[in-house]
């Protein structure tokens, strides 16, 4: 875990664009939530007087009080569900679960009360609670800390799941999430936080629902999320180099998938690589795979190919780490295959 | 019990005859339109699981009459009497209850997912303990927005085993929210009785030991429960916190429709049927000349009525089209 | 019992169509004999056996197509007695193209080559490109994964008219565009090409040649090109870079130094045939060789190995006027060497305006494998081989 030494974060102001971290634009986010919507409150495992797992929420709690920064006792399913409760009360709760693995002590909640209600109360009641998760692997967190369960929530009916790859999206997504009146879960892949990146300082609420095409590309389609976008990009590069244009799509938004943006890319280049940090068993790559064959096959040029994660609990050692996850080499590898070369 | 609230006035039933009469009525409402529930099951107009809250009533009733139409309720899968008692109309629960487009969810939930918006009722929840931190959140809404309004949350004691119970009451107390936490012991946990299920099976002190005011009360005495419930009422609105009713009661059918009742012995619930509330609450009131056979027939007259008016309306009723089957997902919002 | 198989002559090579045989059965064969004529993309290609025997049976009528691999003839080896077994049926062409039965009301036209034995490895793309367009999977080169005919491969065939209905002995001149086609765009869209351009002084070689012409038949005597040949052979000894393949696996080089020489062919179309250890042999054996490759590339007989192992291409247009060319390499391959017309120019040598016989020399190679400064190094050792002639 890194910690900021500022008590706030601070960004750095250069013409009308922003250097900022992943991990500063959340804060940042957050607090315009705060400050513009008095529905708006962060709950969660020491959101407050700890700043944070991942110092996102550091300094919010100084500015806001307890009332709106609300540390919860170690109680998953209390505590979501308390988020799910005040969302239908009329609030707007931003519930941070501090990651992906202590979200599964919560999954009653989220499947069972958050997704269903509005279908349940046949449209009388919805739900705009936003879940904040952290996830991924690369941190060296060893089995439990590391998962990719993304797809998992993906899978249900009635919540919406994005991940933002980038400082910008991470700045402008929660807003249009809170905005939102289904249960939206974010998922922030822990090796994003460091991450640098510029925004523009007026920068607006974005469409949660939309893939964005990051690197546009004739040769191979390169679909990516979250924490394999960085990879993705890097993969691309090296393609470019062989003389191979990749495009990549960043998903942004796993439920809905955007896929007008998929299929429109594959059918230009006729040839799919989908990169995905989750298992390959019943990943989410898979889904997009079966939308691809599904409605674009007669377009490919080549088997839709997939780059995921070794099938194998994520483990310590950083060289195995490493080795389970997807990798630039082999997205570069994966992409030739479709080519043929 | 920890801490009692202050018994004045205010917070005492009004025993007037009016008031007795309307609690008798209530009850019977709800006896007479389970009894033709589970007919309507065999005769497969109702499907999916049935569970009916015959011998109850009065924790629903009692409970219910000292809430304000501004608090809210969350309640179980065995809430028809909760959603009736709480005002949403039998119409609309029978059509519900049938599937019908007519119901109050559209028939999308069904007999265990009942929801009503105009009555704040919150379901209908088929996860045992999965209501309760909708109901501490619902409460931490109210409290945040500086209303001093009561959740009402219904269990049983099945919830009572489920960390969800736990973690809920602790943050309920912790944050002192406006919950009525009302556990509906009517000793099984469908067919595992409580003291098969649990070391302490006093669930009023569980709720002590986080420090929230707690009381058992006889379920089967709707008088009984109505003054406890303005105990706990006044002591939450007041802005103290959460207040723990255990009211123990007995179902006298089995837990769903398809339920041979092995775990346990025909002689118990004969034993509970001696307790029946209606019959308690009707006999104390001829002892005492309140209720007359005239008023009794009344009574079941416009029971029977409403319950026959509801079964025509829900018969009446037609079914959604199947082009909107995935309707009610996601919020349907007009395009800017 | 050996098994004579439709070779590979190439890695995008499916399928061949048998056009003759050239030993029947009884026939006693020797390694390297020719026993068949295949047709393919690229032309009627004379095919060698590699084992030695006797011809015992053919697998295989002319005018079938099969895909690589397919046992076409069994050899019976030395000391073998002929198998007693009742003989396998012939593969006949209508065999091969029987459409599998289907319930299909109306199956796309691409469904019964995908069900024939010869089926070819095409993407859903191309198999709907192909349905468009009226166009035979079979046979067609692919460019994709393991070979696979793209959707890109049957545009590139949709340009050319439809091949003829019936494979001929000879030459295919459509078939040869359409293959040339593929493997340039194939080269243009993958290859990152750079090209230099250097001036080489042909004088010494020129005088040379006229030397040792004089005394010579004209049938005997050596041309210009076969001192160039040879001066690239040799130069590709100290610069292994320019020889060999890029593949998937990167830049393999050449297990020898197979020269490649493009050959024109009257009516359109070209080959680039190679002379087999071109750096090892003589003179007299290299013009030997070119006027042989010449003669049968014009009649449109190559062998198999000559089509597919040529390790660089070298390439002259002199007798077309042309002053420098600027190739487009042949894929796998990863450089190309073009010779342009000698000139007698003004020349200056030794701070004297001379005149010299002048060629403009220029290279083309695969960046992936190369740069420019090898490639700089590349064109003065040929430089230099072609002012000492005479060690050629």
């Amino acid at each position: 875990m890194t910690v900021q030494t500022a008590a706030a974060p601070k960004s750095g102001v250069v013409g009308n664009v922003v250097q900022t971290t992943y991990r500063e634009a959340l804060h940042d986010a957050i607090r315009e939530a705060l400050l513009k919507d008095q529905r708006v409150f962060l709950m969660g495992e020491d959101v407050g007087r700890y700043g944070g797992c991942y110092a996102v929420s550091r300094g919010l709690l100084d500015e806001f009080g307890p009332d709106r920064i609300r540390d919860t006792p170690l109680s998953e399913s209390a505590f979501v569900g308390a988020g799910i409760g005040a969302a239908l009360g009329g609030m707007r709760p931003i519930v941070e679960i501090m990651t992906v693995n202590f979200s599964l002590l919560a999954l009653d909640q989220i499947v069972n009360n958050a997704a269903t209600i509005r279908h349940m109360s046949g449209g009388q009641f919805n739900v705009p609670v936003v879940i904040r998760i952290a996830s991924g692997a690369g941190r060296q967190l060893a089995a439990q800390h590391s998962h990719s369960l993304e797809n998992w929530y993906a899978h249900v009916p009635g919540l919406k799941v994005v991940a933002p790859a980038t400082v910008e999206d991470a700045r402008y997504m929660l807003w249009t999430a809170l905005e939102d009146p289904d249960p939206v879960i974010i998922f922030e892949h822990v090796m994003l936080y460091n991450v640098t990146g510029i925004l523009s300082a007026d920068g607006g609420p974005v469409d949660i629902g939309k893939a964005v095409i990051r690197r546009p590309g004739r040769d191979v389609t390169l679909i990516a999320y979250g924490g394999t976008l960085g990879k993705t990009l890097d993969a691309a590069e090296t393609l470019e180099a062989d003389g191979i244009a990749a495009e990549v799509i960043d998903l942004r938004s796993l439920r809905p998938l955007d896929t007008g943006t998929i299929l429109r890319s594959v059918s230009r280049t006729r040839r799919a690589v989908i990169v995905d940090e989750g298992w390959r068993t019943g990943s989410l790559a898979a889904e997009i795979s079966a939308i691809i064959m599904e409605d674009a096959f007669w377009d490919l040029d080549a088997p839709v190919s997939r780059v995921c994660t070794a099938e194998v609990p994520i483990p310590y050692p950083r060289h195995l780490e490493q080795a389970a996850l997807p990798q630039p080499a082999a997205i570069v590898a994966a992409a030739r295959a479709t080519l043929g070369r | 019990m920890t801490t009692a609230a202050p018994d004045t006035h205010a917070q005492k039933p009004h025993l007037t005859r009016e008031h007795l009469l309307h609690l008798l009525r209530q009850m019977i409402r709800v006896r007479r339109f389970e009894e033709r529930c589970v007919e309507l099951y065999q005769q497969e107009k109702i499907r999916g699981f049935l569970h009916v809250y015959i011998g109850e009533e009065a924790v629903a009733v009692g409970v219910l009459e000292t809430l304000e139409a501004a608090d809210t309720v969350v309640a179980t899968y065995r809430e028809h009497g909760h959603a009736i008692i709480r005002g949403v109309p039998m119409d609309a629960v029978m059509a519900e209850m049938y599937g019908k487009a007519e119901g109050c969810c559209l028939g999308r939930g069904g007999s265990m997912h009942l929801f009503d918006a105009g009555t704040r009722f919150y379901g209908g929840n088929a996860i045992v303990a999965g209501g309760l931190p909708l109901a501490v959140g619902l409460a931490l809404a109210d409290r945040m927005a500086g209303r001093h309004q009561v959740t009402a949350c219904f269990f049983g004691d099945g919830a009572v085993a489920e960390g969800e119970f736990h973690e809920s009451l602790n943050l309920a107390e912790l944050w002192r929210l406006p919950v009525l936490f009302i556990c509906e012991n009517n000793l099984y946990a469908m067919g595992t009785s409580l003291e098969r299920s649990q070391s302490q099976t006093d669930i009023h002190l569980k709720a002590q030991s986080y420090n929230l005011p707690a009381e058992v009360v006889d379920g089967m005495d709707v008088v009984a429960v109505e003054a406890a419930a303005r105990r706990a009422g006044a002591f939450i609105r007041s802005g103290q916190g959460p207040y723990f009713l255990e009211c123990r009661t007995y179902r006298f059918r089995a837990h769903s429709m398809f339920d041979p009742q092995l775990y346990r012995e025909k002689a118990e619930v004969e034993t509970w049927r001696k307790h029946d509330p209606i019959d308690r609450l009707t006999s104390w009131l001829r002892e005492t000349g309140t209720l007359h056979d005239v008023d009794l027939l009344a009574i079941e007259s416009d029971a029977t009525m409403e319950v026959d008016k509801s079964v025509a309306f829900a018969e009446a009723g037609h079914w959604e089209p199947l082009e909107q089957l995935t309707r009610h997902v996601y919020t349907e919002r007009a395009l800017p | 019992m050996g098994t004579f198989s439709m070779p590979s002559l190439g890695a995008d090579m499916e399928a061949g169509t048998l056009v003759e045989w050239l030993k029947h059965p009884g026939d006693r064969v020797e390694r390297g004999d020719i026993v068949a004529v295949v047709e393919t993309q690229k032309g009627a290609i004379e095919v060698e056996v590699f084992e030695a025997g006797v011809i015992d049976r053919l697998l295989v009528e002319p005018g079938t197509t099969v895909p690589v691999g397919t046992p076409m003839a069994l050899v019976r080896g030395p000391g073998e007695e002929a198998i007693e077994a009742p003989a396998p049926e012939l593969v006949s062409a209508e065999a091969a193209a029987a459409p599998a039965p289907s319930v299909h009301p109306a199956p796309p036209p691409s469904a019964p080559a995908a069900e024939a034995p010869g089926r070819p490895r095409a993407s859903p793309a191309a198999r709907r490109f192909a349905r468009e367009r009226g166009l035979d999977l079979v046979g067609m080169t692919g460019t994709g994964p393991g070979g696979a005919v793209v959707s890109a491969d049957i545009e590139r065939s949709a340009a050319s008219p439809a091949p003829a209905p019936h494979p001929t002995r000879g030459l295919d001149l459509a078939e040869m565009r359409r293959a040339i086609a593929a493997a340039m765009a194939r080269s243009k869209r993958e290859i990152p090409h750079y090209y230099l351009s250097t001036t080489i002084d042909l004088t010494r070689a020129h005088a040379y040649l006229e030397r040792i012409n004089a005394e010579r038949q004209p049938a005997d005597r050596l041309l210009l090109p076969v001192l160039q040949l040879k001066a690239v052979a040799l130069a590709l000894r100290r610069m292994p870079e320019f020889n060999g393949f890029h593949t998937a696996d990167g830049f393999q080089p050449g297990t020898g130094i197979h020269v490649g020489t493009a050959i024109a062919i009257r009516g359109g179309g070209l080959a680039t045939p190679a002379i087999h250890d071109t750096d090892r042999l003589s003179l007299d054996a290299l013009m030997a060789h070119l006027r042989d490759l010449v003669a049968r590339t014009r009649v449109g007989r190559l062998r198999s190995s000559e089509l597919s192992d040529a390790t660089i291409t070298v390439t002259s247009l002199g007798d077309r006027g042309v002053e420098s060319v600027f190739g487009v390499i042949y894929p796998p391959q990863v450089a190309i060497v073009g010779f342009g017309k000698p000139v007698e120019r003004p020349w200056v040598a030794e701070g004297r305006v001379v005149i010299r016989l002048l060629t403009t020399t220029t290279l083309a190679a695969d960046h992936r494998v190369s740069d420019g400064h090898k490639g700089g190094l590349f064109l003065a050792e040929i430089d230099r081989h072609l002012q000492e002639p005479e060690k050629l």
